[in-house]
């Protein structure tokens, strides 16, 4: 069992995403930056949606009641085993009752803890990601709280063998103020000229009315030349343009419909560098991609991840 | 099919018409049923809306211009007509919504008459979105129109049922809404004990049952 001491201001779990029931209006959910979540599963032998603990925006701390392999990845955070400062984005082996501590302490807002064997919570309608806005399971849909407990998956694996793998968090370029690359939303062409050039040129600040469902930013407002629209589906990435043109980009917990025009939508590849920019920085700026050239980066992306880890040969198969 | 376009770079977009339509969202329907059977590995999601359906799919496995060519393949199926006629569900109501009297008003009906209206149409869902379990189920007789509240609500509670412009719903859960609510079912659109959780899908024909208050909690 892994037990909550202390959770940060939002810390669920969450696995690769819930699939198979949008047309029922349930959101994937599943990270906010899917590359460290990705990475600090592969760091220590899990399958790369295996569900591990998402924590946003401020540090925690945890402690497992039997030895244990993790490895904790994302941007602007630091590791503590007890009182002993340890590597991010490695593979850690910690003995029981050992304090297990997140620490903010630069530019990010999501980490991953990744527990060899996976958090083995119940499964809820195919998936063991968790949706804050409504519960969808015999459980309050709540984020954790001080004394939960999770049960953890059983080793597959000699656990101290795979402890000291690694990763260069280079392989994920985040920036504090990034350029953000997208392709043209549906909606794109009933958007003026102008519009469009605003969009583009305009640095955006990040809000704090953002969330898991989608960042807010504010900059100069964005006007819709075209007439209104009968809802349709949206996906993470989307940029939508409501009355008052502060564009939101719909995240994780995106609802499955919206109504209002998508002027753009951000690449999968820079997804988790857009999750982890910080709200008090300078803001984020957009730039035009093809939907080729987006494909092309995140399949490179994905690549130079997991060719970064040191992964024997056999689990290169399976993934 | 009229138009399809990158959502996402992983999610595309087959609009077949612009409206509110039952034809369109048969055809809607018919091209989503297609696709489900025809199955791509590779393809995560199909999601039907009023006149347009998004399919998603794993960048990692497929291109856009692969998938764009899969739909393409089926696009006759929007003009096959369905196997079998809807799935019918019938949703008993208690016609005691604290917005009933306004929407009278606004109609200029009285209750009696919004109550027959609204009961004796029968809808289909259109498409599910905004809450999980949440059908959008239309369409509206004319003369029960009614725009959504200027200001929402903060909580309405489960098992609401609303209307707004020409739409008529279920709220699922306790949530915020702007639906003008002219009544509650004791049904619940979604029940994760139930088998199957979810009351309504997509294209399903849905009928109101007006029940006396004193029956239904």
């Amino acid at each position: 069992m892994m037990e909550v001491i202390s959770p940060a201001v939002l810390t669920t779990v969450q696995d690769g995403g819930r699939m198979g029931w949008q047309a029922y209006g349930v959101p994937a959910s599943g990270p906010m930056d899917a590359l460290a979540h990705r990475a600090a599963n592969l760091l220590v032998g899990n399958l790369p949606h295996t569900a591990a603990l998402e924590i946003g925006l401020s540090g925690a701390a945890f402690f497992s009641d039997e030895d244990c392999l993790i490895a904790a990845a994302g941007p602007g955070f630091a590791l503590w085993m007890d009182d002993r400062p340890m590597p991010m984005w490695t593979a850690i082996y910690i003995r029981r009752n050992r304090v297990i501590r997140l620490v903010k302490n630069g530019p990010g807002n999501w980490a991953y803890l990744a527990v060899h064997g996976g958090i083995a919570t119940p499964p809820v309608l195919g998936a063991r990601a968790v949706y804050v806005r409504a519960p969808l399971g015999d459980a309050p849909a709540r984020p954790l709280a001080p004394g939960d407990r999770l049960p953890v998956g059983s080793a597959a694996h000699p656990l101290l063998e795979l402890a000291g793998r690694t990763l260069d968090p280079a392989c994920i370029p985040y920036s504090p103020s990034p350029q953000i690359a997208v392709i043209p939303g549906p909606q794109a062409a009933q958007f003026s000229g102008e519009a469009r050039a605003a969009f583009y040129t305009a640095r955006f600040a990040l809000s704090a009315a953002s969330d898991r469902t989608g960042y807010r930013l504010s900059g100069p407002p964005i006007p819709y030349a075209g007439g209104e629209m009968v809802s349709e589906g949206m996906a993470r990435g989307s940029v939508q343009i409501p009355p008052d043109g502060q564009p939101i980009v719909m995240q994780a917990d995106s609802p499955t419909t919206g109504g209002y025009p998508k002027i753009a939508a951000v690449i999968r590849a820079d997804q988790p560098i857009l999750a982890q920019t910080p709200f008090d920085m300078g803001g984020v700026q957009f730039v035009e991609t093809t939907i080729e050239a987006a494909q092309a980066r995140y399949r490179a992306l994905i690549q130079r991840l997991d060719g970064g880890i040191g992964l024997a040969d056999a689990e290169r198969e399976w993934l | 099919m009229v138009r399809l376009l990158p959502l996402t770079d992983s999610s595309l977009i087959v609009y077949l018409g612009e409206d509110i339509d039952p034809v369109i969202n048969r055809r809607v329907h018919g091209l989503a049923a297609a696709l489900r059977s025809a199955s791509l590995p590779g393809v995560t999601e199909i999601v039907p809306a009023y006149a347009s359906l998004t399919v998603h799919y794993d960048s990692l496995m497929l291109t856009h211009d692969q998938v764009a060519a899969w739909v393409q393949s089926h696009a006759g199926a929007v003009n096959r007509t369905p196997e079998r006629a809807p799935r019918r569900v019938e949703v008993p109501v208690v016609y005691d919504g604290p917005d009933l009297l306004d929407v009278a008003a606004h109609c200029r009906l009285s209750v009696d008459e919004v109550i027959r209206l609204h009961a004796q149409t029968p809808y289909i869902v259109y498409m599910m979105g905004f809450l999980p379990g949440f059908a959008y189920l239309g369409t509206l007789p004319q003369a029960l129109i009614t725009p959504r509240l200027a200001t929402p609500r903060t909580r309405v509670p489960a098992g609401s049922v609303g209307i707004a412009g020409a739409q008529t719903g279920i709220y699922p859960f306790e949530s915020p809404g702007g639906w003008r609510l002219i009544g509650h079912t004791p049904l619940r659109p979604f029940d994760p004990q139930r088998e199957p959780p979810f009351l309504f899908a997509p294209g399903d024909a849905v009928q109101f049952i007006p029940v006396p208050g004193d029956d239904v909690p």
